[in-house]
């Protein structure tokens, strides 16, 4: 069911992080061009997420005992959202910082924490999410690797694809079938933490449209894995999967994902009227359009902030969140194209052009990845009494 | 608090709000009807939420008092609640006795050559007693016995075109502007706002039950993906418009911000458009009948949409503001919540 998502604001011990992650973060990323920084939370830069984790603003939501800052899910919010709005290279620590430590702090043993938690919050343990596989996509149920028990642990075997920075991970946390088969769908799945040394294991990374590499595919022949490697119990793979993306999908990166070309088309019309232009009716209004959306959006996605805060586990309110967020980060690169093009007697900005084209090309993924559109409005479909 | 105002607003329209006594207002806007309704309004005490204590009032702010209004929306009351919460609390602060009818506030008005008062779509303006008007002169509320009025909008619309011959002798002045000078139009845009969420929810609410019990090809319509997905954008955009209204009535007073206003007003717009289409997609022919209640709820949305300004002007306003000064968008985001 979907609960109210009243209008919070963010307490100010965490809002006072700001202003010195601000500074670092502006600082550091100084010379990057925009269309390089709005590759956002696809950006690597291990160099980055060290010096960050040095600040103490890496695993913020993980307990202290383990390396973490104790801080709670406003003190994220604010950090991820100076990176993002920055555009700063974070995608080295970021899957372990949003999901894979939260979820070892909630399901692992405690030598599990002890082993991974602290070299996350150091910026020295990077991890991926190995849920997707050719034949599993929106269809995560029917995933088809699979880990048998062997006298001292566990075999694995099968293929994942799509996963995010897996050639830059250490590790992977991957949801496979130890018991039963496809069709047994949400039962007998489980949850593994993979060294990605292990012999077996090869990554392949696939080349986008725009150039870059970030997703992988990942071959596991015959691994082997020790008894520690599973994570959480045998067999209830799928609500650790389904808690986990509660995180995945709440967060401000999905609301940020076109934030840097915006920032720039916001200055570029600045200087526009500056050089004694008039400041066209029409670009108010869009200014003004994405200035009330993201004003909405982002106090929507404080308040879902706000119930991972409390210890609950708002998984359809985050998917409702996440399917405006990215209606919104997809509607400003085609809204702004629209902008530039309706100037054509004006010269034009490169830069801008630039970051228009990539994030023109990459917009199709932020409405597929971590649940695509049509997933999630099934899944607050069934939240709001349907079926 | 916030929930035990909501539960009583809530009890209290549920009985002297229903759909049948909407319509009998709507027929005859200063009949019987109409005045039972008020009376039961204004006897709850809460057209005073806003008032000071010492002056008989709640002393509640917006932050509080917000629920009032989306219950409004949500029941489609057919008095002007919002307004007159807001004028009441505005003569209260200047220590002027309120008059008893329900007020309605006027987005514009103007005195022409001949001194008589003209004041166009006022909402409200046909069920209403007094309106407020901001002339050149200052704020006044002029009573509306010796105006005329017609009927602005369509069809069960209680938008007026009202004339004053001259400003009437009755009328009330408020103190003249302060820099606290209040925007009514603004405050009112998100009011307005407010009460469009209280109606898209009761939209949404509608289309689920229909989607639900409705039979095609053998079993509910809701369970149709098709179906799915429209419900659950519209569900997304009533949450939106809920935000949106909550964040420009998030004070402690009766003042509204006015970005917090514009950002209210624009975004409850665009949702309005989308959960009023899908309702009616979604409920079929019968949705487009008077005696089936959806229209009710969706010819608000449609109608509160055009007033006080909709969202071409509020996002213009908006962007003016945000590009004439030098913050980026996340900065001016931030400030402007939390300003309210």
């Amino acid at each position: 069911m979907i609960s109210e998502l009243p209008f919070v604001d963010i307490p100010g011990e965490d809002e006072s992080l700001r202003q010195s992650v601000r500074r670092f973060v502006r600082d550091y990323v100084a010379d990057l061009p925009p269309d390089i920084r709005a590759r956002s939370w696809l950006g690597f830069d291990a160099e980055f997420s060290r010096q960050l984790a040095a600040r103490g603003w890496i695993g913020l939501t993980l307990p202290p005992e383990h390396g973490g800052h104790g801080r709670g899910h406003f003190a994220r919010f604010v950090v991820a959202e100076e990176l993002l709005a920055a555009g700063a290279p974070v995608s080295a620590h970021w899957f372990a910082d949003r999901q894979s430590g939260p979820l070892i702090a909630k399901y692992g043993t405690e030598a599990q924490k002890r082993f991974y938690l602290p070299a996350i919050c150091r910026g020295e343990a990077f991890f991926c999410i190995g849920m997707s596989e050719p034949g599993a996509g929106s269809d995560l149920a029917s995933v088809r690797t699979r880990a048998g028990k062997t006298a001292d642990g566990w075999q694995m075997k099968g293929h994942k694809i799509w996963t995010s920075n897996a050639h830059h991970s250490h590790y992977m946390i991957a949801l496979v079938r130890t018991s039963g088969v496809p069709e047994d769908r949400q039962r007998g799945l489980s949850q593994f933490i993979l060294d990605l040394k292990s012999p077996g294991i090869t990554i392949r990374p696939i080349r986008d449209a725009a150039g870059d590499e970030h997703f992988c595919e990942v071959f596991f022949e015959d691994v082997e894995l020790g008894d520690d490697a599973l994570i959480g119990s045998e067999g209830t793979g799928w609500e650790q999967v389904t808690a986990e993306l509660a995180f995945e999908r709440s967060g401000p990166e999905r609301l940020y994902s076109s934030s840097v070309l915006l920032e720039e088309w916001l200055d570029a019309i600045r200087r526009r009227a500056r050089s004694g232009k008039e400041l066209r009716p029409s670009d108010q209004v869009l200014a003004g359009r994405f200035a009330s959306h993201l004003t909405v959006l982002r106090a929507l996605s404080v308040s879902v902030t706000c119930k991972l805060e409390a210890g609950e586990s708002p998984v359809v309110e985050a998917a409702l969140v996440k399917d405006l967020g990215t209606e919104f980060e997809q509607a400003v690169p085609t809204l702004i194209a629209d902008a530039l093009a309706a100037t054509p007697d004006e010269e034009p900005v490169p830069q801008l052009a630039r970051t228009v084209a990539y994030l023109t090309q990459v917009a199709p993924t932020f409405s597929l990845r971590g649940g695509t559109r049509e997933i999630l409005r099934s899944m607050i479909a069934r939240g709001l009494g349907l079926r | 608090m916030d929930t035990m105002i909501a539960d009583s607003v809530e009890q209290i329209l549920q009985v002297c709000c229903d759909p049948q006594r909407v319509r009998h207002v709507e027929a005859d806007p200063r009949g019987k009807a109409a005045s039972t309704m008020w009376e039961v309004l204004a006897q709850s005490g809460f057209i005073d939420a806003l008032c000071p204590e010492h002056m008989g009032g709640a002393g509640l702010g917006w932050r509080e008092a917000a629920p009032i209004v989306f219950a409004c929306g949500r029941h489609a009351l057919p008095l002007p609640m919002a307004a007159t919460l807001l004028v009441r609390a505005a003569l209260a602060e200047a220590s002027i006795d309120a008059p008893s009818e329900p007020v309605a506030v006027a987005s514009a008005a103007s005195v022409l050559d001949d001194g008589s008062v003209r004041a166009d779509a006022v909402p409200f303006g046909l069920a209403a007693g007094w309106v407020l008007v901001r002339l050149p002169a200052g704020d006044r509320l002029l009573p509306l016995d010796g105006a005329s009025r017609s009927p602005f909008g369509g069809r069960g619309s209680l938008s007026a075109d009202i004339r004053w011959p001259a400003v009437p002798a009755a009328s009330i002045s408020l103190p003249p502007a302060t820099d606290q000078a209040i925007c009514w139009r603004a405050t009112m845009a998100a009011l307005t706002a407010a009460q469009m969420a209280g109606a898209a929810e009761r939209v949404t609410v509608m289309t689920i039950d229909h989607a639900n019990n409705r039979n095609q090809f053998g079993k509910p319509i809701g369970r149709q993906q098709a179906i799915q997905q429209q419900i659950s954008v519209m569900a997304a955009q009533s949450f939106a418009a809920r935000m949106a209204a909550s964040i420009a009535l998030g004070g402690a007073g009766w003042r509204v911000h006015p970005d917090a206003a514009a950002v209210a007003k624009a975004r409850a717009g665009e949702a309005a458009i989308l959960v009023a289409a899908i309702g009616h997609a979604v409920h079929g022919a019968i949705g487009v009948t008077e005696e089936f209640d959806l229209q009710l709820y969706t010819r608000r949305l449609n109608e509160w949409r055009m007033e006080y300004g909709g969202e071409s002007y509020w996002n213009g306003v908006l962007g003016r503001t945000l590009l004439q000064g030098d913050m980026n968008a996340l900065d001016f985001t931030r400030i402007l919540t939390a300003a309210t």
